[in-house]
């Protein structure tokens, strides 16, 4: 069988996402960096009508390529008809917008002092985890720290979901229901139709 | 005589590009960023596309050609 043709430097981006959760181990501030991928693949797709992020660029999903193909992580079955549906697709991302609503009104309320810094990463929703060795007193203010834990607990939780349907159905099942992956589809499908119209 | 070509149920496709990366012919990609196409005549029939895809959406159908 063929190999795949050269590799790409942005073949390598899987690289960037696994420093990236590590990062996260020893300052949690570092849970910023996070925000690129959430505004880059949206930029991409407002900007050019593509899904150019995930089908090049996005580090995760090599992520789970590489543990489900490479490491023969994977079981490699075909996912339940439920997951692919779009009734789960959208109903995930609007799960996904709700929570990170929260995260934001949670960082809000540290912010005015109405609430403290709560030094923990919250793992599928439900699990909160302590996570003070990540946090070093600094000059940041708080809610910065606040908004570093909610976010980080976030990239986790999907990175966790995500080798879980890796192990379970194919290596890039995450990109299935994938709230950005989900959301730059959307953009691209609205931007294609409000084309048509004019 | 038949061969086989690749075809993706679009209304279920996530548009995720894990098809167009293992394609050997580049005769996958992904349109405008809704959904994968295939290019009839690039297309060997090779399958390895439909292994690949997380959602298990596309199927290798028979394509007639005139002889
Ligand atoms: S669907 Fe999500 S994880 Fe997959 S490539 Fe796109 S952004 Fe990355
Ligand atoms: S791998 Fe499947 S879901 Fe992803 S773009 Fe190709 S056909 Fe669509
Ligand atoms: S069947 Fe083979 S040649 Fe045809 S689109 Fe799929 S990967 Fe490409």
């Amino acid at each position: 069988m063929k190999k795949a043709a050269k590799k790409n430097w942005y073949d390598y981006l899987y690289i960037a996402s696994a420093i990236y959760l590590f990062l996260g181990l020893f300052n949690i501030l570092f849970a910023w960096l996070g925000m690129l991928c959430f505004t880059i693949p949206l930029i991409i797709s407002f900007k050019t009508g593509t899904k150019t992020y995930c089908n090049k660029y996005c580090g995760r999903g090599q992520l789970f390529n590489l543990l489900g193909k490479k490491l023969k992580l994977s079981r490699n079955k075909s996912m339940p008809n439920w997951m692919k549906s779009k009734v789960f697709r959208y109903g995930f991302l609007l799960f996904f917008l709700t929570m990170f609503s929260l995260m934001i009104f949670n960082t809000v309320l540290v912010f005015n002092g109405t609430r403290s810094l709560s030094q923990v990463v919250t793992l599928l929703w439900t699990f909160k985890i302590p996570w003070q060795w990540a946090y070093h007193i600094t000059s940041a203010p708080l809610w910065v720290s606040q908004y570093a834990f909610g976010f980080y607990s976030i990239m986790l939780t999907s990175i966790v979901l995500g080798i879980i349907t890796m192990a379970m159905y194919k290596p890039r099942s995450w990109c299935i229901y994938c709230p950005m992956g989900t959301m730059t589809q959307l953009v691209c499908v609205a931007k294609e139709s409000a084309n048509k119209t004019k | 005589m038949a061969r086989k070509i690749a075809r993706v149920d679009k209304s279920l496709c996530a548009a995720c590009g894990a098809c167009q990366k293992v394609c050997p012919r580049g005769a996958i990609y992904i349109f405008k960023g809704i959904y994968a196409a295939v290019d009839s005549n690039k297309c060997i029939g090779c399958s390895l596309c439909a292994k690949e895809c997380p959602a298990s959406i596309i199927s290798m159908e028979k394509l007639e050609v005139e002889a």
